[in-house]
């Protein structure tokens, strides 16, 4: 299983990598961590004419916070520069939680956050953390630059907003509020795995255990992750308990239409996206009662 | 016998180059010179060819060659059954390229020779192949329809049928108090060794002289085969055996590819190379286990088991492979395990499908027939309110039955006779060691969310098979000794153990042993590693070669000395006077090799210290224990936990007691994860869709539980010198069935059914969801 | 067709200067091109690791990489893990446990092992299982490797104390 022929560049800055973006357009591939682009180059699903390497593109590497308290974090950062940014595990303890469960630590050695995104796996974690962050992606080509809300980002089964000549060059996670309670996990068949079914959920509260907000984002069910609108529009304005628990559960299993494949059948996701689901709201309601006494 | 090492934990001689990566497996094999070779493989289940386009790829700058079946149209064969024929298999065999018709996915189709692996597969893209395609036929009870029909020839996909009678099932079932039907299915999966197949070949055309590096597991047969092939004789074929990434069972058969490769190195006139990538491991290096089962038993109320009747279903796969009909025979052949039922009667039934051909996994036949044998013992002992442990323990053949005739179960061979166990014993022993009568308390048990189960396995297996292994063992200056060995190691440490084998067989120290293998020139024959049997049978030839040297070494010194020979011993690599330590050694080992040489007065009419021998033997050994395994599932999501592992086996004898603990712990972790995880999977055209470790998924560190492994040596084989039986497959064996009947026994609360194989999750939550339908929840 | 690139690297303390072509795997260039041929291709997309090696400090698939992509860096493959005089203390380990039967899977749960210690100089049985998880075994149903990796630990940690 060796490669197809390509062309090669390694671009030394982004102006320079835009260029090249710009001139090759959908001949081209973006190889940042290759962690996923690598497997379908070397399997020869991916047959590139031009493979443009911007791992020396250091510009966009960084954590940081800016002046609101947004975490903005450089497309190249490395999915183990996050696991062990002090930066995030003080401040952005659901990032801190997810990026462990991306694959194992030698992927997470070479993968990238920009990478992931890009690559828009359906069952992948952290396009799935984007999309309950409604985090937003800096998008640049040689003609300019635009935001893309995550919402928009992705668009179906490895299929994202990203036009021809576009990099993906920052992304911006809003402010994390530490009224937040949080959960994320998911169902694999052995841990590493993408998942069968996995779930991010953030809940608020305020007085007597009334919710302000909620998210649920399922990934693994569809050609998306999906935040499930349904489910959340219940939980919101009401009183949250272990009983909402097994209703928030219903509503996303009935609104899953998840696909089969050879893991796991349309029923099986269907089904277990209300479990998983509302076993993660019961944590997170636990961490969001925590959070409201602080 | 002197036992210095034979019984002790020595640590392995081969490690270090494995560690510090001076190995060399056949990827590291170089030569000057040397092509690389990829094949083109059907991209169709079953499709005739109408035309096979090279032009392009042959222009491709660093392509030397396309090899397609005109050019070996004729100078090849039929890839011939090794073992286990049954009338009317010889009517599927595989020819190494596709002629007019494609019959897998995954069939080679032409090889493309070049100067690097990559540009060979560029010219693969380059080929155009033009297909007609026909309907597949992927499973076998579609395939007995024989509306589509593979080998048109031969007018039916049903290949062969044996039936295995012994006793009186009829009246068994007449007299039965208590009868119970079931049907099982044991999914179809591989070993995947982490090394993919590979082989170098290279031909001295000046000599007329070829060698072929990556041959494992049974080189002699397959030089035969290659000779035959290419009409060649033996002498002038080298068969050398690498160091070996792991083997199963599935790598080291004769593939097409074992043809292929030499054949082009002759053709182009330089070294070729090939090295499987694991794509075309998952798609064309053997598949196994596929076994559909309709079984019937018969008992009394208390439990005593009066006969049992299968029909055996065996998935074959497009062509018949080399090992015959062994995976469904096998099944069939120890059905009835190591329980005295004397009324058996099995049909088993070859199958032909457009899949991938079937051929030995670790513990072949025995892994299914243990899930079958023992999930329906399970079912017994629940209707009949029975302690599972019980019920086996009521029908456990008795230590003074032992050797127990069990009768003809295997087609051509002698009636199958179990040489030694205390199988009541053995069973004590798991049940103490697990904490059975405490733990089965926990039987369908619900806590934080999950259920818990305890589920037992018995199993007996075959070892040791003959019919017959060789070894030379000798001395040359100054007193270094060699072993050589025609059976082939993928990882089992033969180096050590066969050293301490001549090392006690011969009386020096373990330090002076080399062992030298994997060489077709060491030995005139050889059968193979499989089956274990290495120990058994190569380790009873080290050891009556080693007592032959050592009487060499006695007769010498006696000549030198003027003392009778019965008056001298050798131990320590030295000659000592019996009874008379006090007064020193009277000859080292470096003395004797001198004394022994050719011009010397002392040999003994042949110079040297050499004696070749063959151990030769037509009854298997049988191995035989227990796993019982502690789980817990999550109902809702159908995740299944191990917690706790338990595998017992009684072995006769224990050569190096690390070695087969690794074997009990790899065999169970192995079995454990084929039990769970892994799965190969054909849609209804006929296409692999687990082609890849994203999809075909093997057990990691994570997803093993604490296992432990008890080997016990109560019931030494009386079948060799050493007592020994095979330690290879006791840790797989039962792997299936002991998970099967714990997630029974979990689930039972449920009214859940486990007939099929693997436990994976989405098959827990269906059967969940399928018995909470049926009681209408 | 394929470009060449020249690159210039470091492995096991060793500079290299070469041409590669472009598309050439880093896995493919450490055994085909500089004859260390320790580092194992197993499965060439990123599952099995027995491709792992150490780039400039980290355990990373040397399958997933390209050789150009090298260049400028320094490597670690098993050949550069025992020292002259004797094997290292994980190597050891290793053999101590029978933590090795084929030994195909070993270079890459060696190198694996030898920066998660880097990392974690005392571990848990738990956090070095977690840590080998990336790597498959297919022999030794991976007990002995855990063992012996928890009793190179703390040897590794009092020699890196001297």
């Amino acid at each position: 299983m060796k490669p197809a022929p390509f062309e090669y560049f390694s671009p030394s800055n982004l102006n320079e990598a835009l260029g090249l973006l710009e001139q090759y357009g959908e001949e081209a591939r973006i190889l940042a961590g290759g962690q996923s682009l690598m497997p379908l180059m070397n399997l020869r699903l991916a047959r590139p004419k031009v493979v443009i390497d911007i791992n020396r593109l250091s510009e966009l590497q960084y954590i940081k916070n800016d002046n609101n308290g947004s975490l903005t974090i450089g497309a190249l950062t490395r999915q183990r520069m996050l696991e062990r940014s002090d930066l995030v595990q003080r401040g952005y303890p659901l990032l801190t939680a997810t990026i462990p469960l991306v694959a194992h630590s030698q992927i997470r050695n070479r993968g990238t956050i920009g990478g992931s995104i890009a690559h828009a796996d359906p069952a992948a974690e952290i396009p799935a953390l984007c999309v309950a962050l409604e985090a937003e992606f800096i998008v640049r080509s040689a003609r300019g630059q635009r935001v893309i809300p995550s919402k928009d980002f992705f668009l179906g089964y490895m299929a994202t907003a990203l036009e021809p000549g576009e990099l993906l060059t920052e992304i911006r996670m809003p402010a994390w509020d530490q009224a937040y309670g949080w959960a994320v996990g998911e169902v694999s068949r052995r841990e590493g795995d993408f998942a069968l079914v996995g779930a991010i959920v953030l809940l608020r509260l305020e007085k007597k255990d009334v919710c302000k907000e909620a998210r649920i984002a399922l990934f693994g069910v569809g050609a998306k992750a999906l935040r499930m609108r349904r489910a959340e529009d219940m939980l919101c304005g009401g009183n949250l308990d272990e009983r909402t628990a097994t209703e928030v559960a219903r509503l996303v299993s009935e609104e899953l239409e998840p696909d089969s494949d050879l893991h796991a059948s349309a029923e099986y996701r269907k089904e277990v996206g209300g479990v998983i689901t509302r076993r993660f709201f019961v944590e997170a309601l636990e961490r969001a009662k925590k959070a409201k006494k602080r | 016998m002197n036992q210095a090492y034979i019984g002790a934990p020595i640590r392995r001689r081969e490690d270090v180059r494995f560690l510090t990566g001076t190995a060399r497996f056949i990827g590291d094999v170089k030569l000057p010179q040397m092509l690389h070779a990829a094949i083109l493989r059907s991209v169709h289940a079953h499709a005739r060819i109408k035309s096979i386009e090279t032009a392009e790829a042959r222009a491709i700058p660093g392509v030397a060659e396309v090899i397609t079946f005109e050019d070996i149209a004729r100078g090849a064969g039929f890839i011939p059954i090794r073992m286990y024929p049954l009338p009317g298999l010889e009517r599927y065999l595989q020819y190494p390229l596709a002629q007019d018709k494609a019959r897998y996915v995954g069939e080679p189709l032409a090889v493309v020779v070049a100067e690097s692996r990559y540009v060979a597969e560029d010219a693969l893209d380059a080929i155009e192949v033009s297909y007609e395609a026909l309907p597949a036929v992927v499973n076998v009870h579609e395939a007995l329809r024989d509306e589509v029909v593979i080998h048109e020839g031969n007018g039916t996909n049903l290949a062969a049928r044996h039936t295995v009678s012994i006793g009186d099932v009829e009246m068994a079932f007449r007299q039965a108090e208590y009868t119970r039907r079931e049907e099982f299915k044991i999914h179809r999966h591989t070993g995947n060794p982490l090394e993919t197949r590979g082989l170098v070949a290279s031909y001295d055309s000046g000599r007329g002289e070829l060698t072929v590096w990556g041959s494992t597991k049974v080189p002699y047969f397959n030089r035969g085969i290659l000779a035959s092939f290419l009409n060649f004789s033996e002498n002038k074929i080298h068969f050398i055996e690498p160091d070996v990434g792991g083997g199963f069972g599935i790598r080291g058969e004769f593939y097409p590819e074992d043809f292929l490769i030499p054949f082009a190195a002759i053709k182009v006139g330089r070294p070729v190379k090939w090295i499987e990538d694991r794509r075309e491991h998952l798609l064309a290096a053997n598949h196994s286990r596929e076994v559909w089962c309709e079984v019937e038993v018969a008992a009394r109320r208390d439990g005593t088991l009066l006969g049992m009747r299968a029909k055996i279903y065996g998935d074959m796969g497009a062509y018949i492979r080399t090992h015959g009909s062994l995976v469904p025979i096998s099944t069939a052949s120890m059905l009835t395990g190591p329980y005295k039922i004397s009324n058996y009667q099995c049909a088993v039934h070859c199958v032909m499908t457009n899949k991938m051909g079937t051929g030995t996994l670790r513990g072949p036949g025995r892994y299914e027939s243990c899930f079958i044998r023992e999930r329906l013992l399970d079912m017994v002992a629940g209707d009949l309110r029975i302690d599972p442990v019980e019920l086996r323990k009521r029908n456990l053949i008795q230590p003074d039955e032992m050797p127990y005739e069990v009768g003809m179960t295997t087609p051509g061979r002698s009636s199958m006779v179990l040489d030694s166990g205390n199988y009541p014993s053995a069973l004590r022993h798991a049940v103490e060691k697990f904490g059975y009568d405490e733990l089965k308390a926990v039987q369908g048990r619900f806590e934080q969310g999950k259920y818990h189960g305890i589920g037992v396995a018995y199993f007996v297996k075959g070892s040791g098979l003959g019919p017959y292994e060789g070894a030379r063992v000798g001395v040359t200056a100054p007193d270094s000794v060699a072993v050589y060995l025609g059976i082939g190691t993928m990882g089992q440490g033969h180096e050590t153990t066969f050293a301490q084998v001549c090392a006690d067989g011969l009386g020096i120290p373990i330090e002076k042993i080399t062992v030298f293998h994997g060489n077709t020139d060491y030995l005139p024959f050889s059968i193979g590693t499989f089956a274990s049997r290495g120990a058994v049978m190569a380790g009873s030839a080290v050891y009556l070669a080693a007592q032959q040297v050592r009487k060499k070494i006695l007769k010498v010194a006696s000549s030198y000395l003027g003392v009778a020979d019965e008056e001298l011993e050798f131990r320590d690599a030295q000659v000592w006077k019996k009874g008379a330590e006090g007064q020193g050694a009277l000859l080292d080992l470096a003395a004797v090799v001198k004394l022994a040489g050719p011009a010397s007065p002392y040999h003994q009419g042949e110079p040297g210290l050499e004696a070749t021998a063959y151990f030769e033997s037509t009854k298997n050994t049988y191995p035989y224990g227990i796993h019982m395994a502690h789980v817990a599932v999550d109902p809702e999501t159908g995740i299944l936990e191990v917690l706790k592992y338990l595998v017992v086996e009684d072995i006769g004898r224990i050569i190096n007691p690390l070695i087969v603990h690794g074997q009990a712990v790899g065999g169970a972790v192995q079995g454990i994860g084929a039990t769970i995880l892994e799965e190969l999977i054909y849609n209804e055209n006929g296409q692999l869709i687990t082609t890849t470790f994203m999809d075909y998924l093997l057990p990691n560190s994570m997803d093993v539980p604490a296992i432990e492994a008890l080997t016990l040596e109560e019931a030494p084989s009386p079948l060799n010198p050493l007592g020994v039986k095979g330690a290879g497959e006791g840790g797989i064996v039962a792997t299936g069935a002991a998970l099967a009947n714990a997630v029974a026994n979990a689930l039972l609360p449920l009214g859940v059914e486990v007939k099929e194989l693997p436990l994976s999750p989405n098959r827990i939550r269906g059967w969940i969801r399928e018995a909470a339908g049926k009681k209408g929840v | 067709m394929s470009k060449k690139a020249a690159i210039t690297l470091t492995v096991n303390g060793k500079s290299y200067e070469r041409s590669v072509e472009v598309r050439m795997t880093l896995a493919d260039f450490l055994r085909d091109e500089l004859a260390l041929t320790g580092t194992h291709v197993g499965c060439e997309h990123g599952v099995c690791g027995a491709c792992t090696i150490l780039l400039d400090g980290e355990a990373v698939r040397s399958c997933l990489l390209l050789a150009v992509q090298a260049d400028g860096r320094k490597l670690m493959t098993v050949e550069g893990l025992a020292r002259p005089e004797e094997l290292h203390p994980l190597q050891m380990a290793f053999q101590e446990r029978h933590a090795l039967q084929c030994g195909f899977c070993t270079p890459g749960f060696l190198l694996t092992a030898h920066a998660f210690l880097k990392e974690n100089p005392v571990p848990t049985e738990a956090e070095v299982r977690k840590a080998i998880s990336g790597n498959i075994c297919r022999c030794t149903g991976y007990l002995p490797i855990i063992q012996a990796i928890l009793d190179a630990a703390p040897i590794i940690k009092s020699v890196s104390r001297e």
